[in-house]
């Protein structure tokens, strides 16, 4: 579980984020929605430590990581697997190499064995045949699924997700959403995915957060939202008109 | 002038970082062995072709001006030794490779930074610093005195060569001239210069490549930028280094 106690981000004269709290239970999947631009990825890059908070506190289960040094930091990432944007694969690695990486570099594993469990990650998410490819070799929808195995190779606690399925087609963002909420489930993780699609929020949400002008302007379950009134929501919810009027024929 | 500054804290921050211990020793000693095929065995060609002909170019200037009676005939042979030694093989050569191994230290990285690929390192708890940049400097500091130590014998190699095409210089002089008068300290020098340039270059080239943000525009001008820094902090160590050590 990690807790969030009133972060606020600064850029230049810009505030991004100011004092958002949450709570993010452990073996659920949290998803933070909101508009593009308005603080997600800096949010999600708070937590990790790759953008310094200028106020606030975050908790992982207990442990205070906005106190630790650089080294207390190290130590707990490697409780962290994290899905970027772009999939951030190495592209002097094959794809298994990638996700044997982080094998490599923090078990005393044999290759034999880190072999083994690079492929028993990429069966995970349904890859097989592509180990030795490039990661530009391989399809975009490929590379996330590679990010994927590669965060939950050390087994990871915690599993960040920023947009695990933009620019993918319907069918395999489905694909995608319902691995990462298996995962989640199996591994018992506190997994925290940003989206802007509604489809994956309705999908496999279990706690949704939604960030407006640099607060958290509304949480609640899926339930919630459908019932939710709130004005910004709503909008963000029923973007076309066409969606606003199918809200009104609903009630 | 803040900005210098600021530049150099940051350096010298990355400097810090890259030199811990790093995880895994193995997982280093792969990486090493990766650099030093990129920084040396790549730029072998290069820099014999390039020996080879300064040697010859070299040969055949001085001879057209050593044609006064009044200097010894082995003058070209000694005349091309010490250039080479002095200045073309530590200096020139690592201009050269700044152009050839800096730019594509910086266009690494810097495509690292701005696809994530450094952040991806990070939260998996490793010391992106360390694991990339570390590796690039401890090769070239190992790789480039070599590099420079061929090109000075490749280039009193050329001169040779040269002298077969050249009725004016003897091969037997030469061969005479660039013996006369050998100072082994010359070759001491000479490496000490290229270690310390091998130094700047892929250090300076990795700090230019891991600041890159944006996207590929900003790769492209990190790179360029490493190439410019590189060279004036070269240069300017040249002169200090030639002024401490030939004193
Ligand atoms: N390093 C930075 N320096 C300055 N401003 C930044 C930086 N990173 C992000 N921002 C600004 O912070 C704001 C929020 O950016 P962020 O990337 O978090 O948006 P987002 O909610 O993830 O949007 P999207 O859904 O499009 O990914 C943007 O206005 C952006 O310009
Ligand atoms: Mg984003």
């Amino acid at each position: 579980m990690i807790e969030i106690g009133n972060i606020s981000k600064v850029f230049g004269d810009r505030k991004i984020l100011s004092e958002v709290s949450m709570y993010l239970e452990t073996g659920k999947v949290n998803m933070i929605i909101g508009q593009s631009g308005a603080g997600k990825s800096v949010f999600l890059k708070c937590l990790v430590g790759l953008v310094e908070t200028d106020a606030g506190e975050i908790w992982y289960d207990g442990r205070n990581f906005t106190d630790m040094d650089y080294e207390k930091k190290k130590e707990l990432r490697r409780e962290i697997g994290m899905l970027f944007q772009g999939g951030a694969l190495f592209d002097s690695l094959t794809v298994e190499e990638n996700v044997a990486f982080p094998l490599e570099m923090f078990t005393k594993m044999t290759k034999a064995e880190r072999e083994e469990r690079a492929n028993f990650c990429l069966k995970r998410v349904n890859l097989t045949n592509s180990n030795k490819l490039f990661p530009d070799e391989i399809s975009g929808g490929m590379k996330k699924r590679v990010a994927i195995a590669r965060a939950i190779a050390m087994n990871p606690k915690y599993l960040f997700c920023d947009e695990p399925n933009s620019g993918l087609d319907p069918q395999t963002s489905i694909v995608i959403d319902n691995l990462i909420r298996e995962i989640t489930l199996e591994y018992n993780m506190t997994t925290v995915v940003i989206s802007h699609d509604m489809n994956s929020v309705m999908e496999i949400s279990d706690n949704i957060f939604f960030i407006f002008s640099g607060q958290k302007w509304w949480e609640g379950t899926r339930a919630d939202l459908l019932k939710s009134e709130n004005k910004e929501l709503c909008d963000f919810v029923y973007p076309s008109s066409f969606m606003k009027e199918y809200k009104k024929r609903q009630h | 002038m803040i900005n210098i500054l600021t530049h150099l804290g940051a350096y010298f921050l990355m400097l810090r970082k890259a030199f811990t211990k790093p995880e895994k020793m193995k997982i280093f000693f792969k990486r090493l062995s990766v650099e030093i095929e990129l920084i040396g065995v790549d730029s072998l060609a290069l820099v014999s072709i390039l020996s080879l002909f300064m040697g010859a170019v070299i040969l055949i200037q001085s001879a057209y001006n050593f044609e006064n009676p009044l200097i010894p005939s082995y003058a070209e042979g000694v005349a091309t030794r010490d250039s080479m030694l002095l200045e073309f093989s530590p200096t020139i050569i690592s201009l050269i490779l700044v152009g050839k191994v800096g730019s594509s230290i910086a266009s690494e990285l810097g495509t690292m930074r701005v696809t994530e690929q450094v952040d991806a390192l990070q939260i998996m708890g490793v010391n992106p610093v360390n694991h990339l940049v570390l590796p690039k400097i401890v090769a070239g500091v190992l790789i480039i005195p070599f590099l420079i130590l061929m090109s000075m014998f490749l280039g009193i190699v050329g001169g040779f060569l040269a002298t077969l095409i050249t009725e004016s210089v003897s091969t037997t002089k030469y061969i005479y001239g660039i013996r006369y008068g050998f100072e082994p300290y010359y070759v001491v020098y000479a490496l000490t210069k290229a270690s310390v340039f091998a130094f700047i270059l892929t250090s300076v080239s990795s700090y230019h490549g891991y600041n890159a943000k944006g996207g590929a525009l900003e790769v492209g001008r990190s790179s360029t930028k490493a190439v410019v820094y590189s060279t004036i902090v070269i240069i300017l160590f040249n002169l200090i280094l030639t002024k401490l050590l030939l004193n």
